[in-house]
């Protein structure tokens, strides 16, 4: 198990590398450059300003200044927000995001997953039928359509909860409800499948024909074997959400790392763009390792790569 | 007639689907004695499994007992509820399936799965639990008992798991245990070590029980008495001797026929007989055998035929055995 997380840790560290190099290169790649604008900035002061940002400097000397300083956890200075540093951007949206996604997600999981396992068990039935026209809708219907509707009912006709913000309890409402629409109803989805699988195994048999009490048998050896697609989806789902949803965001005016995001390359700036990505990615690839490292936890037969 | 272990009566269940009524077994009657052992034979789908399940009521929902009685060890088990089941299920009677590769639980280590029977319908604390695991390993003749409970089922062969899924039947020293084909799923010589297990072991904890196989060698070996179905009916019944030598039933002949030799030391699988098993859902008024039967007759065709005793303890439901009365008072 120890060997397995080393290993597993190495090549996160390796991929992460990789990510950021290639949005390195690519920035070079794209056309135009940071300065450009409109009305062009007279030779001297572009002049200044590469100075200043540095890219006077050979690429193989930039790009070695860059990585030194990402391992000190360093992303340079903003090129438009003058005076902030890209990591200090990056953490400040994220704070807002994560703590708005994870608690999306956890409604998504507690929700989803009795749901699921609720549909399941009503294989066939009206309370399946029911379950199943929620979950298709939440799939089908887009997060910003969820969020118009919400908020047309319940602060423009109703007038119960506030537009924008995040500052109490009422504000987190609308927008947790708009981000965990979709993983709910995908949540419930996937479990009501994989319950439905684990159900008809054989060692499901094995454990009715001990005499287990059925809550025994579903909790301990159903869920287990059943929740692993769930476990699965969780990763990228977590990466997607901590970082913030950019319709959510604008439409619930929240300062997040999302809006962060597009505003960065609605903007261009060179070095939020590369600082936002490298950190999804960075994000992403840790869930998705700790989402290996659960399976592992869960699923003995998973064998060490 | 109360010192039968097994008292089955008229047994009748269907299978209530989106297609109609399945009626998987058709007046079936089993009684068993503590420490007997029962063959039942029969091609596929002809309900020896459903037979068997239903003495645990390990059913699915749409399977419904429509008529007869099923006593076990003093229980009317048609009458009892789940939680009642329960009690009994791996306590009093338990069983092993065809499948030792996918009986046990992936995610739980050996220990864990033969421990969880005993806490659940003994006394015993985890770690006496721990020893019964570790005593019932060495006696199903698994070695390095203690290092195996911590293994996980995919760590261990296909005979070592059915030799654990026996372990955990018999954990409990239940009064029956089922075996529905326990070495169909495994290779020749395993077959043979799992099946002298069970004899050894019924001998041991002197329970009953009752094989399930599509294995004629194998009956012969282990039973006393021998089940023949067909089509959710038991067209014959009678001891090893009756059943071999003395068969009744033109479906028992047609399947001792598909055995090249009898005393061969290898066992033979059956060949299929000729002609389609009997549709469930509208099974014929008369015999359900007739249309792929040599020998059927007029009235196979309207009337389905009534058990005769051949000799003690042997009989038959075929109407050639009273084919004589029909022609002296027919007509
Ligand atoms: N869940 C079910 N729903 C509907 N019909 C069923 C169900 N289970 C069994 N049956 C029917 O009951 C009949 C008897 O099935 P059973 O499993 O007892 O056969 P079997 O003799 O054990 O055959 P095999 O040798 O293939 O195991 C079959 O014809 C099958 O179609
Ligand atoms: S009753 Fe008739 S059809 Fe059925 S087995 Fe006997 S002879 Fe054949
Ligand atoms: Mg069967």
């Amino acid at each position: 198990m120890g060997k397995y997380v080393a290993k597993r840790v190495l090549t996160s560290i390796l991929t992460i590398w990789l990510v950021a190099t290639i949005t390195f290169l690519l920035m070079f790649l794209v056309p135009g450059g940071p300065f450009l604008a409109e009305k062009a900035p007279s030779a001297a002061t572009l002049e200044a300003l590469n100075k200043r940002f540095g890219l006077d400097q050979p690429k193989i000397v930039q790009y070695k200044n860059y990585m030194l300083n990402l391992l000190q956890g360093e992303m340079g200075e903003s090129i438009k927000q003058r005076g902030r540093m890209v990591q200090d951007i990056i953490f400040s949206g994220f704070k807002v995001s994560a703590r708005l996604g994870g608690i999306a997600i956890l409604v998504a999981v507690c929700i989803g997953v009795p749901i699921g396992c609720i549909a399941a068990f009503n294989r066939g039935k009206w309370l399946d039928s029911l379950i199943l026209f929620f979950s298709t809708l939440g799939i089908a219907v887009p997060g910003f359509v969820v969020s118009t509707v919400l908020m047309v009912i319940f602060s423009v006709k109703l007038d119960l909860l506030p537009t924008y913000g995040l500052t109490s309890f009422a504000h987190y409402i609308m927008p947790v409800s708009a981000l965990a629409f979709y993983p709910t109803a995908y949540i419930s989805r996937l479990m009501r499948s994989s319950m439905l699988e684990v159900l008809g195994q054989d060692y499901i048999r094995t454990a009715r024909a001990k005499g287990l009490p059925q809550f025994k048998m579903i909790f301990k050896h159903a869920l287990r074997n059943a929740i692993l697609p769930v476990v699965t989806y969780l990763g990228p789902l977590l990466a997607y959400t901590l970082t913030g949803s950019v319709v959510v965001e604008k439409i619930f005016t929240i300062p997040g790392l999302g809006n962060e995001f597009i505003s960065s390359i609605i903007n261009r700036d060179y070095t939020m763009i590369m600082g936002t990505t490298i950190f999804l990615a960075t994000l992403l690839i840790i869930m998705n390792m700790l989402v290996d490292i659960a399976y592992k936890i869960i699923d003995p037969r998973i064998k060490f790569k | 007639m109360s010192e039968l272990l097994l008292n089955i009566q008229n047994e009748r269940l269907s299978f209530f689907t989106p297609a109609g009524e399945v009626k998987a077994l058709n007046d079936v009657t089993i009684q068993m004695k503590e420490g007997d052992v029962l063959g039942i034979v029969g091609e596929s789908g002809s309900g020896k499994s459903v037979t068997a399940y239903s003495i645990m009521q390990l059913l699915p929902h749409t399977g419904r007992v429509v008529g007869g009685t099923i006593e076990f060890n003093g229980h009317k088990i048609n009458e009892m509820s789940e939680k009642e089941m329960q009690a009994i299920r791996g306590n009093e009677v338990s069983i092993i399936f065809q499948d030792p590769m996918t009986s046990l639980n992936p995610v739980y280590t050996i220990g864990n799965q033969i421990r969880e029977v005993i806490m659940l319908h003994t006394k015993k604390n985890r770690k006496e639990a721990n020893e019964r695991a570790i005593e019932l390993l060495t006696l199903v003749g698994i070695n390095e008992p203690a290092k195996r409970l911590k293994q996980y089922p995919h760590e261990l062969s296909g005979g070592m798991r059915q030799r654990v899924m026996i372990a955990i039947a018999l954990a409990c020293e239940p009064k029956l245990l089922i075996a529905d084909e326990p070495t169909t799923a495994l290779d020749v010589t395993i077959q043979a070590q799992i099946l002298e297990l069970m004899m050894e072991l019924k001998d041991k904890i002197g329970m009953s029980i009752i094989m399930i196989t599509h294995d004629l060698g194998i009956v012969a070996n282990m039973c006393q008495k021998i089940a023949v179905m067909y089509a959710g009916k038991i067209v014959e019944y009678g001891t090893v001797d009756d059943i071999f030598y003395n068969p009744q039933h033109e479906y028992t002949k047609g399947l001792l026929r598909s055995i090249p030799k009898l005393n061969d030391t290898e066992h033979k699988k059956l060949v299929p007989i000729e002609g389609t098993p009997v549709d469930l859902l509208n099974p014929p008024k008369g015999c359900p055998f007739a249309p792929r039967c040599n020998s059927c007759m007029k009235i196979c065709l309207n009337k389905m035929p009534e058990y005769t005793e051949v000799n003690e303890g042997h009989i038959s439901a075929c109407w050639l055995l009273q084919k004589k009365e029909f022609e002296q008072g027919g007509k």
